[in-house]
């Protein structure tokens, strides 16, 4: 007899429908990229596995952040969100349709409501086309607008971001960098979508500009009422902009959760170390230095990712079970879920596996025989009962 | 007078061994450097002066366009000085560097000044093997034999811990990861043990946990050798773990300088304190508001007159006569006293910062301050009771 | 490596072969008959239909175009007895056919054209490489200054005269004004080098010179690029001499693009340089298949063209080779 622990959540807090809670719901995402022999005939080697089934949500009108650092997959992902890649298997819901095995006419439509802002001004906007051209192309191949109409509509994103709405006729090479973000924002929004894909949107600008665009999203947020997808390595600016955060390694979800559960109770060691890591003005202000968690060695390839859990070689708390079974994403709290056998907070975490019961093996991950595993669901969004980690129970809000 | 390469061309002497004992490893003063192009001069550093003590680290920061690399490559003589007008003086290690023949730079590069730069994937050629850009940066300032000069190169590699570093020796930068790459070049640079080690956004292309290696790193390696370093970043984070000493530059020019935990305390330049309120801090309150410095960068070819932040200050109005528009202001020292100084016209930048920004940006930090300054007022009315 | 270089020849084999299908098939079903310019050049233009009814079934051009190509690709194996018009023809392997004017097998008068052409290739490629890269590399160097403006300048106008003016002046001043080259042509390296030498030395200079223009320019566009890379900035604060940072560090990385193009230069003069060889007298392929196509020579037309593809695939897996060992990062698949 098997119990699903996460059984899909059809109502929402309250009790609205979750097609209207979640503009986006991503289950069981895959994505890997064929690795081709040398020879006369080629044939696929391996696969660089660089999304492995992952899940999550995003709620309407608020944004989920992704955090990772280089080869996680984030990026993989926002551009599978856009379909500027196609699944290899998953699914991908918007609004309540699935759009991931469209074809291309049918995912016209969708293109208008899930844009896309990319990381490099200075490479994602087309030089030879006038500023203009840019942000009025999208209209005019949705039909969004009359044709007359484009140039009033230009005009007014351009001052919406904060750019001289006269400068329709300049080219990229006369904006600074920061500009010339604000002018893929513009973009960006020229088709009013409902789902926003900000692919590291302010890494490649200066400071004090960052903040200027940062600030800038979020007033766009709240006008518009528009959902992000934001993408991140700097872990500063999610916190900031993002109530809700989900961390990546090596293609996976390893926790994710609201602010405050991701940020002061993280409970995968992976998170604790990011967030050790991350250089602290106040702390080093106040005195003193506090204990890095020293990661060792590199992360490794996505090609032969490691078997069980995939952060176990570079982890401290790594133990045999971590080797054999690949702890599923787990929900800990309301709005909190971690990947780990020894989650816990940092310097309390359990000597026992958590998970090990549910999984059906024993505590070095052998499988215990006459034990049936219960089936621990990926699915996207939080349920209304969660495992509480001190006590052992279930819980139900 | 006609120079040629092999000439030196300044009119300042090397200091002789007497004047060198008593002065710091790197003295600069008043270093101004400007590039004549097409559309006019960029004045790329005017007046820049700071100095660096043998084991201890000096933090540059600055956004694109304040000057900051150009004034570090200018250390190393790295600029083409055909095209480059440069004026001032820099003394390492009591030699002239400006005006130095490109014979005796040579000689200094690799050697007594070190510098790694910002991506260490172009930063490094790509042809060639990782051992035999080590060997050749060994080989260049000692005559040794080439085994012998590989052996130092896996040595290095070892040092700056990368793994199987003898087999790695001969492979080639692309087939390492970032961090690796960036360890590389920290072991190139220090190959020859020089006393000065200038980084340039050594982590800025970095993933943050491999940032966290590489200044532990640094730092370590700053212990075993003594070396002094200057760090160039615009992430105060770096700056506040790692830095010693701070100097912030704007426009080309040293706007503030002085003990890092002051200026990151105390900070009073409107500059700094934009620097400082527009950057999320990771464990900062959450409800803390993101403060940008309004506008752009300024253009280095006609730079505003009067102080070159005033068009993006929120404080000008607070300078009587309309100074900030007219007349550049000198660097004074800041009321904490001590080595502390900056550029600008504000009477009392102290008290603007401890009302006005701190508690936008750290409410909890202003807190901790103010106790700071309370338990400090106490003591310091305890020693004159007594 | 060897595999790839052994799965490159055996595609280069396969393109060889379409190519002298696709020459095969052109003679065949051209808009003249194939078999007049035999029966023209047999009975000096007076050739009669009842004779050229008998020429064509002779060489077999009512027969079907697969048999004959089956014929003639067997005959290049193990050679084959030709019929031209009424006379049979022994062609020993390889075949590539009768000389319809000499009646001389292709490749015997192959084997002592090529060796012009092979020779003259040699030199000016040499050139091309050795002034054109020096000039532009010593213009990179000092780009800006006036020694830049000249040498592009020069290059320029030298690249601007037509060649064969370029060849005839050359001829006209060197040769028969100042007579310092006087005999220019062909003489095999085996029987006297130095008259060898002699004979070419003035064909290469011209060919060489003028040929290298391309190379300054784009070797001097290829260094200044190459010269502003981040690893040249490393070199020099690794306190390296200017020299080793040009000649070792920019050179090596400036040079892939320009492997490039001298590969397609030498597949272009291996092909004949028609010019050079009609001023000079050299009697090279380029000479030898112009004059066959202009009196419909087909069997020497084809062979001039097997001879041009060959070297076409050839130079470039030569080009893809150096490319490997320049560049660490380029894995041969």
């Amino acid at each position: 007899m098997t119990q699903t622990i996460s059984d899909r959540p059809d109502a929402g807090s309250a009790g609205v429908p979750a097609e209207r809670e979640h503009i986006l719901e991503v289950t069981n995402l895959r994505k890997y990229f064929p690795v081709k022999s040398s020879g006369l005939i080629r044939r696929t080697v391996g696969q660089v596995q660089a999304v492995d089934g992952i899940s999550f949500a995003v709620p309407r009108g608020q944004t989920l952040g992704l955090v990772g650092e280089s080869g996680c997959g984030k990026s993989t992902t926002g551009r599978l969100v856009t379909r500027l890649y196609d699944p290899t298997s998953g699914s991908m819901k918007f609004e309540g349709r699935e759009i991931s095995k469209l074809n291309r006419r049918h995912m016209m439509p969708f293109r208008q409501e899930i844009q896309m802002i990319f990381q490099d001004p200075y490479s994602s906007l087309n030089p030879r086309h006038t500023v203009g051209t840019i942000i009025g192309t999208p209209m005019k191949v949705h039909k969004s607008v009359p044709k007359d109409k484009v140039l009033p509509r230009v005009r007014e994103l351009l001052a919406l971001v904060g750019l001289n709405p006269e400068h329709y006729n300049r080219y990229p090479n006369e904006f600074s960098g920061g500009q010339r973000q604000r002018i893929g924002i513009a973009r960006a929004l020229a088709l009013a979508p409902k789902l926003l894909v900000a692919d590291e949107p302010v890494s490649a600008l200066d400071v004090s500009i960052q903040a200027q665009v940062v600030n800038l999203l979020e007033d766009l947020q709240k006008e518009m009422d528009i959902s992000f997808l934001f993408i991140a390595h700097d872990l500063a600016v999610i916190r900031h902009f993002c109530p809700e955060i989900a961390v990546m390694y090596l293609g996976k979800i390893v926790e994710i959760g609201d602010r405050e559960s991701v940020y002061h109770h993280a409970h995968h060691p992976y998170t604790q170390a990011l967030l050790s890591a991350a250089p602290d003005v106040k702390q080093a202000v106040i005195g003193g230095r506090r204990d890095r968690i020293r990661l060792e060695g590199d992360v490794p390839s996505p090609i032969n990712p490691p078997s069980g859990c995939r952060f176990r070689t570079r982890c401290p708390l790594a133990q045999d079970i971590c080797a054999k079974v690949e702890p599923p994403l787990l929900q800990v709290g309301p709005k909190h879920k971690v990947a780990c056998h020894f989650a816990g907070e940092l310097g309390h975490a359990p000597k026992h596996p958590v998970m090990s019961d549910l999984l059906g093996v024993d505590e070095q991950g052998s499988p215990v025989p006459g034990k049936q595993a219960t089936a621990v669901g990926n699915e996207p969004g939080y349920d209304s009962s969660w495992l509480d980690l001190k006590s052992g129970r279930t819980v139900t809000a | 007078m006609t120079t040629t390469a092999s000439q030196d061309t300044s009119d300042r002497p090397d200091l002789s061994p007497e004047e060198r004992a008593d002065e710091p490893l790197l003295v600069v003063e008043d270093l101004t450097v400007r590039f004549p192009t097409h559309d006019g001069l960029v004045q790329a550093v005017t007046g820049l002066s700071y100095q660096l003590e043998q084991g201890s680290t000096l933090g540059i920061v600055g956004e694109s366009g304040s000057g900051k690399s150009v004034s570090s490559m200018a250390v190393l003589g790295l600029h083409d000085m055909k095209r480059t007008q440069m004026s001032g003086s820099i003394r390492l290690g009591g030699k002239e560097i400006v005006g130095m023949s490109e014979h005796r730079l040579m000689k200094i590069r690799g050697q007594e000044a070190a510098m790694i730069f910002q991506d260490p994937l172009s930063a490094l050629h790509p042809f060639f093997t990782v051992g035999k850009q080590l060997s050749e940066a060994y080989l260049v300032h000692n005559n040794v034999s080439r085994k012998a000069a590989r052996v130092r190169a896996v040595e290095m590699l070892d040092r700056v811990g990368i793994p199987q570093a003898r087999t790695r020796v001969d492979d080639y930068p692309h087939q390492f990861s970032g961090g690796m790459r960036q360890r590389v070049m920290i072991a190139m640079a220090l190959i020859n043990d020089p006393k000065l080690l200038i980084a340039d956004e050594p982590t800025t292309a970095l993933d943050v946990t491999v940032q966290a290696q590489i200044l532990d790193l640094l730092q370590e390696l700053q212990r075993d050798f003594n070396s002094a370093i200057v760090i160039i970043t615009h992430d105060l984070g770096v700056v506040a773990e790692m830095a010693d000493d701070v100097l912030v530059m704007y426009a080309g020019r040293c706007v503030e300088y002085g003990p890092g935990k002051e200026i990151l305390t105390h900070p009073e330049m409107p500059y700094t304190w934009g620097l400082l309120s527009s950057v999320p801090d990771v464990s900062a309150d959450a409800d803390a508001r993101l403060i940008p410095i309004r506008g752009n960068p300024p253009s280095l070819l006609s730079p505003p007159a009067g102080c070159a932040f005033h068009p993006r200050c929120d404080h000008t109005d607070k300078v009587p006569g309309g100074l900030c528009f007219t007349q550049l202001p000198e660097l004074t020292p800041a009321s904490t006293g001590g080595n502390h100084i900056k550029r600008c016209h504000l009477a009392n930048p102290e008290e603007i910062y401890q009302t006005e920004i701190l508690p936008e940006i750290a409410p909890d930090l202003a807190e901790v301050i103010t106790q700071g300054n309370i338990d400090e007022g106490q003591r310091e009315d305890e020693d004159e009771d007594r | 490596m060897f595999a790839y270089i052994v799965k490159r020849l055996i595609s280069g084999a396969i393109v060889v072969t379409l190519v002298s299908m696709g020459v095969f098939a052109l003679f065949w079903f051209g808009p003249r008959n194939p078999a007049l310019p035999l029966c023209n050049i047999d009975t000096s233009n007076r050739c009669r239909t009842a004779l050229l009814h008998s020429y064509e079934e002779n060489m077999g051009f009512n027969d079907s175009v697969v048999h004959q190509y089956g014929l003639w690709a067997k005959g290049v194996v193990v050679g084959r007895t030709m019929e031209l018009g009424p006379r049979p023809y022994k062609c020993h392997a390889p075949c590539l056919g009768i000389d319809y004017r000499t009646k001389i097998p292709v490749w015997d008068e192959m084997k002592q054209k090529f060796p012009a052409t092979l020779s003259l290739a040699a030199g000016a490629s040499l050139m091309y490489l050795i002034v054109g890269v020096s000039v532009g590399v010593l213009a990179a160097r000092r780009r800006g200054t006036w020694a830049d403006k000249a040498l592009v300048t020069g290059s320029l106008l030298i690249s601007s005269i037509p060649y064969y003016l370029v060849a005839l002046l050359a001829m006209l001043w060197f040769t028969i004004s100042l007579g310092l080259f006087p005999q220019t042509g062909y003489f095999p390296i085996t029987h006297n080098p130095a008259k060898w030498f002699a004979g070419l030395i003035l064909p290469w200079l011209v060919l060489g010179i003028y040929g290298s223009t391309a190379y300054t320019r784009f070797s001097r566009g290829s260094m200044v690029e190459s010269l502003g890379e981040d690893y040249i900035r490393t070199a020099k604060a690794k306190g390296l001499p200017a020299r080793t940072i040009v000649f070792k560090h920019a050179l090596r990385a400036a040079m892939v693009p320009v492997v490039t193009i001298f590969g397609l230069d030498v597949a272009t003069l291996l092909a004949g340089t028609i010019f050079t060889e009609r001023i000079f007298s050299i009697e090279g392929i380029g000479k030898w298949g112009l004059d066959a196509v202009t009196v419909k020579n087909l069997p020497v037309v084809s062979a001039t063209v097997m001879v041009a593809s060959v070297a076409v695939v050839l130079s470039n897996l030569l080009v893809d080779l150096v490319y490997s060992v320049l560049d660490p990062r380029v894995r041969l698949t």
